[in-house]
Order: structure tokens, then sequence, then C-alpha cells
């Protein structure tokens, strides 16, 4: 989280300012000011919250808000607008401007691309919504650039592994350290829930396990990324999950959605929307499950931390700092767990689907 | 809802479906494929050997039963030989103590019959020294007494008074 380097540049701006306005001699003046830098703190926390949790087109690691400088580097905006658009998001300069290229103009709001007039007029609704026209935006934010560094660096770890097993049954090198996750993915998730068919489900369930746990965990260093805490993200994940239920079901498996075997035939009218509902429900959990918690963790992560800004006093802001430490132990078995529940559900899915006897009903 | 629809970014859906889409199909190929048949392999390869180990034990095992079998057999050998020995040693000694008591007896009766001989060859020459001696006592005390008629009448008279006819 880049919350950690403004906690630096943020104690050090108000060592100055309390500093300051101690060397002031009117008292109520130095009070009415107090009150409204603590009004604006608040502000800037809950933006800088909510800024984190969204996606962001450019990667940065910490904003100066004095200078106004962002310390980071943009990311390749690629937009669908009459043809591909590309250009460096160092145009809109975190937003403050409207970019321009081949002759559109576009603006950052709320962390979306609008197109724009040249001015970057945005119009609103009743409900203060933006009614510009949207792109369709393909950009490499900063998740997406986060997604390929997880995907780069599994494809590192585990063809190491894969290759490091190649020269002898004993895994050597980094890789060894998950080759027990791997069995035990295998043994406890896939192999109980799944059954004799586990085999071809095994690819799916390693690597969507890894790759929800790895980006959990980047998600709790001071990077600043929340991609698991992403509803895109998690529902596309719990998109795949959901297309290889279905495209695995056999026989059974549809019978036991419209058709359920074993009650009355009236019963079987009334369970066949019900069954059918739940076909969707079940990855519609997942895909929520795993946003809420990630999402929740890095919102009551942030604004522990936050406290310490707002408390402006040694004890109260020792507290929420121990307190933000156990936070973060338990966001980093949240991480896991949250990994190991979406294998470990999606496992039992595709166990539904494959299961080939009639006793389960 | 609203602001998680709104919050929705179609690229992001986008780009994670090709991009996990991507890594799971080279990850298959390249690393969840050679993982799984490595372990796989592997564990075969511990099955076996546990196998082997316990075959080993079990042949192992049957060694030392055969070998105490074998100790067995011949500590009851043993003691058969020597149970065989000390029967045969005891036959022997009964058999000479036998031996040797019967011939201490026949020697004992060889003895005796000679002693019995000798004594009566003894006897009979003793018999004869008598019979002379006192033949020639009676010579002589005969001779003294016929000097006499009258004790020589006396004699002869006594001596069929002696004679009793039955």
């Amino acid at each position: 989280m880049h919350k950690t380097y403004l906690v630096k540049t943020l104690l050090a701006g108000f060592l100055l300012i309390s500093g300051f306005l101690a060397a002031q001699e009117v008292e109520h003046h130095d009070e009415a000011s107090h009150e409204g830098s603590e009004a604006a703190l608040e502000e800037e926390i809950k933006e800088d919250i909510d800024h984190h949790i969204q996606d962001s087109h450019s990667f940065t690691f910490f904003s100066d808000t004095e200078t106004g400088k962002h310390y980071g580097f943009p990311l390749p905006v690629i937009l669908w607008d009459n043809g591909l658009q590309v250009f460096s998001s160092s145009k809109f300069h975190h937003g403050e401007t409207v970019a321009e290229h081949n002759g559109n103009y576009y603006k950052l709001y709320h962390s979306k691309v609008y197109k724009t007039d040249a001015e970057g007029t945005i119009n609103y609704d009743d409900d203060h919504h933006a009614t510009n026209e949207k792109p369709l935006d393909f950009s490499i934010t900063k998740n997406v650039l986060m997604m390929f560094v997880t995907g780069l660096l599994m494809f590192l770890l585990f063809a190491g592994l894969a290759k490091s097993f190649g020269k002898g049954p004993i895994a050597k090198g980094v890789g060894r350290f998950f080759e027990p996750i791997v069995l035990y993915i295998r043994d406890d998730i896939a192999r109980p829930n799944i059954g004799p068919k586990y085999k071809r489900f095994m690819p799916y369930l390693l690597t969507v396990f890894f790759f929800i746990w790895f980006l959990n965990l980047f998600g709790l260093t001071p990077l600043g990324v929340n991609v698991t805490g992403n509803i895109a993200v998690t529902f596309a994940l719990a998109l795949i999950t959901f297309v290889i239920t279905q495209f695995s079901g056999n026989k059974n498996y549809w019978k036991h959605i419209f058709w359920m075997p074993g009650v009355p035939t009236p019963m079987k009218f009334v369970l066949a929307p019900i069954e059918l509902l739940g076909v969707f429900i079940k990855p519609f959990a997942l895909m929520i499950r795993l946003y809420a918690n990630i999402m929740a963790g890095h919102v009551v992560l942030m604004s522990i931390i936050a406290l310490v800004f707002t408390v402006q006093n040694w004890i109260g802001g020792g507290l929420s700092l121990v307190l933000a430490f156990f936070l973060s132990i338990i966001e980093l078995l949240v991480a896991a767990l949250q990994a190991y529940i979406f294998t470990l559900l999606s496992a039992l899915y595709f166990g539904f689907a494959v299961e080939e006897h009639d006793e389960h009903h | 809802m609203e602001k998680l629809i709104n919050d929705f970014s179609f690229g992001l859906f986008f780009w994670q479906i090709l991009l996990f889409v991507l890594l799971l199909l080279l990850l298959r190929r390249f690393a969840w494929k050679p993982i799984l048949n490595a372990v796989n392999e592997r564990e075969d390869g511990i099955k076996n050997a546990l196998a082997a180990a316990e075959e080993a034990k079990k042949e192992m095992q049957n060694v030392t039963a055969d070998s105490e079998k074998l100790l067995k057999e011949a500590r009851a050998e043993r003691e058969t030989l020597l149970k065989e020995a000390r029967e045969i040693k005891e036959k022997m000694i009964a058999d000479s103590k036998e031996q040797a008591r019967l011939e201490g007896d026949k020697m004992l009766k060889q003895a005796q019959a000679a002693i019995e001989s000798e004594k009566k060859a003894a006897v009979a020459e003793m018999k004869a020294q008598v019979a002379t001696l006192s033949v020639d006592i009676a010579e002589k005390v005969i001779k003294e007494q016929l000097s006499d008629k009258d004790k020589q009448l006396k004699l002869v008279e006594d001596m069929l008074g002696d004679i009793k006819l039955s």
C-alpha cells in the first residue's frame, strides 16, 4: 500500500504544520485553521482509500500532496473509439488535464476515461453521474500490469519447479517451497471433492489458487494494488469456473438440475427453477466472496492506518499502528484463505458436475 | 450494487480472461503436467520402494526363521547325539561291569573248584597218611600188646564184642 509511504510524507507535514501553528500568536486562529486542516485531512484520506481500491491508469507509488507531485510511472492507455487509440497515461496528468489524441479529447473522471470536448467538460445527470460517452477501455492499467507480473512470476516459478523435477525426483530451488502446496491442492482439494476424474481439473485449480493467492499477497505489499478486490477480476475468475462446470456437466448433473431424481413429480417442477438458479448463484457467490473479502480487508486496514493521522496523539496513533500490524497478519491469512476457498468451492462445483452415481440428492 | 456495476471495468475483465486463459494454457503445458507427472512418478517410486522394503523384510524374516529352525534342529541333533553317547557310555559301563562280574564269578568258581579239588586231594592225602599212621600206630600198639597172650585174647574178645551181628 502506498499508504505507508504517505505516512512518512504526511507525518513530516504534520510536524511542520503543528510547529508552525504553535508559533501562532492568536489562539482561536490556530484552532480554526487546525479544524480546517483536519476536515481536509479526512477528505484526503477518504479520497486516498477510494483511489487505492480502484484501478488506475498509472502506477503511482506515492504522491506528495503539498507539491502535487506523483511518484510512479505512466501506463499505456488503449481505447476503442472509432479504431484503436493508444497513448501514454502521462497525457492525463493524473486526471488533472484533458488528453488529446488523434483529434479526440479524453478526461479521467473517478479513474474512468470519458470522451470530452477540448475543455474537458463533464456533463452530469440528476444523480451526479457523468453522462459523457465512455470509450471501450482496454488500457494496461495498474491491475492489468500486476496480472502480467503475477502471471510471469507464476510461469517462472512453476516452469522452474517443473524443470527441476526433470532432473530428479526431488525438486530444488524456490519452486520447492510450493511443491507441498501443489500436493495439498491435489490431495485435499481436488481428490476428495472431484473424485477419480480430478486430473483434468488440476491445471485450473492450481492456476486459480496461485493466481489469487499471489495477487492477494501483492495487494498487501506497499505497491498499492488491489487486483483481487476488483469486481471485474473476480467476475472473470468466477465466469471461468462457471463455464468449466457447465461444460464438464454430465447427464447426471443436468438430470439433478432439471429433473431431480428421487422426489415426487410435482416437486420436480418446483425444484427445477431453484436448481437452475443455483447454477448461477454458486459462481456469483464466488465472485462476491473474493471481491468483498479483499476489498473490505484493504479498506479496514487503510482506515486503521489513517486513524494515526486523525487521532493525532502518541497513544491513539501507537494503538492504531499495533492494530494495523495485527490486521496485516490477519490479512495475510485471509489472502491464503480466500484463494483456498475459491479453489475448494470450484473443485466442489466440478465435483457436482462430474459425479456419476445416483446416491447424492 | 449500482456502484459495483459502475465500477465494473470491461477492459480489466477482458485482460483478466485473456491473461488467465493464456496463463492456464502455458502453465498446463510447461508446469502443471510435468510437475504432477513427476510427483506421481515419485510417489509410485516411493510406493514401490516401500513394497520392496516390505518384501525384503519378509524375506529377512523368512531367513531368520529358517536359520532359527536350523539352529533348533542342530541343537536337537546335538541333544540326541549327547543322549546317545551317554546311553552308549552307560551301556558300555554296564556291559563291562556285567562282564567283569561274570569274569569274576567265573574266576571265583574256578578258584573254588581248584580249592575244592585241592582240598579233596589234601583230605585224601591226609586220609591216606592218617590211615598209614594209624596202621603204623596200630601195628606198634598191636605189636606191643601182642607181646602178651592175655592181652591178645582180651583184644580179640573186645573186638568181637564190638561187632554187633545185625
